[in-house]
C-alpha cells in the first residue's frame, strides 16, 4: 500500500463518520448519505496522490459529498418535474436545501448515526456492521476478515440494513423520552458484542480479530463523550477498558488461555485499569452504580484493584453478583455468583447454590459448570465426585488447553498414598 | 499502537520561568485536545514547566555536575506530550497534523510536533526481556503493555 493510500485510511478512519452523519441529517437517510461520503472518497483516491492532501481533508471529503449530494438532487427533481408534466404525482414533495448548511456536524449528528446504526428494526449482525462500517470506518471486507465470514455476506447484511432502514422511515434523530432507554441498550449492547468478539479472538487469528476490542473501545469513549450524562454508558466504557487492561495477560507464550487469577498482573495494562475505574466512578456518581453494565464493570474493577490474586474482595464482589443477579438475572451470572459465594464463605455455600443450577438447560453442556463444582467439591474434600465433574468438564470443553488443564485437576483428585503429587 | 506526541515551542528552551501562552491560545489548544477525547484516542496528556525551572545532572570531570536551568547549550525543549491510541502511524501524523501549532494560521516554525511510538516490552530481545520482568511493580506503571 502506498504511502497516500495509507494517509487516506488513516483520514477516513478519523472522517468518514463525521461526514456521513452531516450527509444523512441532510439527506435524511443513512444510505444514500454513506454512498454519497463513498464517492468523496473515491474522489479522494483518485485526485490526492496527485494533488497532494489538502490542509483540511475533513472539509474537503465534506465539500465533494455535498456538491455530489446537489448533482443528485438536481437529478432528482429533474425526474421529479418531468414526472409532474407528464401529469404524474410528485413523489417528492419535499427536498431538503442542502446548500444552506453542510458545515460543522454537530455531535447531535454523530449521536443520531449511532442510534440509528443500532436501531432495533436491523437484526442484531447487520447493527454490528453498520456501526463498524458507518461509525468504525471499516471498510467490508475488515469487518468480514473480522468476524470470520464471507465479505458478500457482510455486503449483503449492509445493503439489506439501508434497506430496511430506508423503508422503515427511520429517523435520523436522537431518541427522546421512553424511547431512548430501548435504543440506548441496543447501542451499548452493539459495542459490547464487537468488542467480545474482539476478546474471544485467539492467537493466529487475523489481527483484526482483536482490533475490534480496540475499534468498541474507541467508539464507547466517543459515545461517553456524546452522551455524558448517561451513566451506562460510562458503565460500559468502564466494563471495556477494564477487560481490555487484562488483553496481554491473558494468553501464555503458546497461546495458551490463563485464568484470570492464574493472570501475572504485571502485565495488565496500567492506563486502560486507571481509565477504568474513572469511567465506573463517573457511572456511579450519575447515580447509574446499579446499572448491569456498571454492576460488571464494579466486578471487574474488583480484581483490578487487588495487587495480588489472593487479595481479591470475594465478599464484595459475590454482593456485586447479588445485585447483577436482580438486574440482569441468568444461568451463568449465577453460576459466577455461586463461584464468588464459594471464595468468600465457602465452598458449602457455593455448593448450595451451584447444585441448584443442575436442572438448567441452557448449563447442560456448559463445561464451567462441572468445572465450578468439582472445584469446589474437591475444596470440601469429596475427591471421587470432584474427580467425576472435572472429567466430565474436561469432556465438554472444546479447547484442547483447557481440557488437558481439567484432566490434571481430575488427576489430582486421586486418594491420597495413590497420587504423590497431592501435597 | 501508542504514540506519544511532542510538542516543542519554538524558543521554549530560553523561557521565562512564568512564561505562559495567552488565554487565546490555550482556548484554541484546549479545543484541539477537546476533539482528541472525542474520538476516543486520547489516553492522557501533560504540560510541562520550560526549562528555566528544571534542573539538569550529568557526569563532568569525574563529578556530578547538577546544574539549574535554563540551559545555555539546548536548542530545543519540550513544552508538553500527550499518549495516543491510534491504529496506525499515519493515524498519529494525521492528528498531529491537525495541532493548533502546525496549522495555516500558526506562524512559520512556531513550534515542532514529534512522534514517538511507544516501546513494547516484545521490543526488547529475550534475554532482555527477562530482566524487565523481573521487576512486574514497574510494568503496572508504564503507559504501554505488549499487544496493545
Amino acid at each position: 500500500m502506498s504511502d497516500v493510500r495509507r494517509t487516506i485510511d488513516a483520514i477516513w478512519r478519523i472522517e468518514s463518520a463525521r461526514v456521513i452523519a452531516a450527509l444523512a441529517r441532510r439527506v435524511g437517510d443513512v444510505g444514500p448519505a454513506e454512498e454519497l461520503a463513498q464517492d468523496a472518497l473515491v474522489a479522494a483516491l483518485e485526485t490526492w496522490p496527485a494533488s497532494g492532501v489538502p490542509d483540511n481533508p475533513g472539509a474537503w471529503l465534506m465539500a465533494t459529498a455535498k456538491h455530489r449530494a446537489i448533482d443528485r438532487q438536481r437529478r432528482e427533481q429533474l425526474a421529479t418535474k418531468k414526472m409532474d408534466d407528464l401529469g404524474h404525482a410528485s413523489p417528492r414533495a419535499f427536498l431538503p436545501d442542502l446548500d444552506s448548511a453542510l458545515d460543522e456536524p454537530t455531535g447531535d449528528e454523530l449521536l443520531s448515526l449511532i442510534f440509528v446504526a443500532c436501531h432495533p428494526v436491523l437484526p442484531r449482525e447487520a447493527r454490528v456492521a453498520l456501526t463498524l462500517r458507518l461509525l468504525g470506518g471499516l471498510a467490508t471486507d475488515e469487518i468480514a476478515r473480522a468476524f470470520l465470514v464471507p465479505e458478500a455476506t457482510v455486503a449483503q447484511r449492509i445493503v439489506r440494513a439501508k434497506r430496511t432502514l430506508s423503508e422503515a422511515k427511520v429517523a435520523f434523530e436522537v431518541p427522546r423520552g421512553p424511547a431512548l432507554e430501548q435504543r440506548l441498550a441496543s447501542v451499548l449492547e452493539v459495542l459490547y458484542l464487537i468488542f467480545n468478539e474482539g476478546y474471544a479472538a485467539t492467537a493466529g487469528d487475523d489481527w483484526m480479530r482483536p482490533g475490534l476490542c480496540e475499534d468498541a473501545l474507541r467508539l464507547g469513549r466517543v459515545l461517553a463523550a456524546l452522551a455524558p450524562d448517561q451513566p451506562e454508558v460510562h458503565g460500559l466504557v468502564s466494563l471495556m477498558e477494564l477487560q481490555a487492561s487484562r488483553m496481554a495477560a491473558r494468553t501464555g507464550p503458546g497461546g495458551e488461555p490463563i485464568l484470570l487469577l492464574e493472570q501475572d498482573r504485571a502485565r495488565w495494562d496500567a492506563v486502560l485499569i486507571r481509565r477504568g475505574l474513572a469511567a465506573l466512578a463517573r457511572a456511579q456518581e450519575l447515580g447509574g452504580g446499579q446499572g448491569p453494565y456498571a454492576l460488571q464493570a464494579a466486578i471487574a474493577a474488583c480484581h483490578a484493584r487487588a495487587q495480588v490474586a489472593q487479595d481479591t474482595d470475594w465478599v464484595h464482589i459475590s454482593q456485586l453478583y447479588n445485585l447483577l443477579a436482580q438486574v440482569a438475572p441468568s444461568p451463568v451470572v449465577e453460576l459466577n455468583r455461586a463461584a464468588a459465594v464459594s471464595l468468600a464463605f465457602g465452598p458449602a455455600a457455593g455448593l448450595e447454590l451451584a447444585d441448584a443450577l443442575l436442572t438448567e438447560p441452557s448449563l447442560k453442556d456448559y463445561h464451567l459448570l462441572p468445572s465450578a463444582r468439582g472445584d469446589m467439591l474437591f475444596r470440601l474434600g469429596r475427591l471421587a465426585e470432584a474427580k467425576a465433574e472435572f472429567e466430565r468438564a474436561a469432556a465438554l470443553t472444546r479447547n484442547a488447553q483447557e481440557r488437558a488443564f481439567l484432566l490434571g485437576r481430575a488427576q489430582r483428585c486421586s486418594p491420597p498414598g495413590a497420587n504423590q503429587d497431592l501435597g | 499502537m501508542r504514540f506519544m506526541m511532542l510538542m516543542i515551542p519554538t524558543g521554549y528552551e530560553k523561557a521565562q520561568p512564568q512564561a505562559a501562552p495567552p488565554p487565546e491560545a490555550i482556548e484554541m489548544m484546549m479545543k484541539y485536545n477537546d476533539s482528541l477525547r472525542k474520538a476516543g484516542v486520547l489516553l492522557s496528556l501533560d504540560g510541562l514547566h520550560p526549562p528555566a525551572k528544571g534542573v539538569r545532572l550529568s557526569r563532568a570531570g569525574g563529578k556530578l555536575k547538577v546544574t539549574d536551568g535554563p540551559f545555555a547549550e539546548t536548542k530545543e525543549a519540550l513544552g508538553g506530550y500527550w499518549i495516543l491510541q491510534v491504529k496506525s502511524k499515519e493515524e498519529a501524523i494525521e492528528w498531529a497534523s491537525r495541532c493548533p501549532a502546525v496549522q495555516p494560521y500558526a506562524p512559520d516554525g512556531v513550534a515542532t510536533i514529534e512522534l514517538r511510538q511507544l516501546q513494547e516490552l516484545t521490543d526488547f530481545s529475550p534475554d532482555a526481556q527477562k530482566v524487565v520482568e523481573k521487576y512486574p511493580e514497574l510494568a503496572k506503571l508504564a503507559a504501554n503493555q505488549p499487544g496493545r
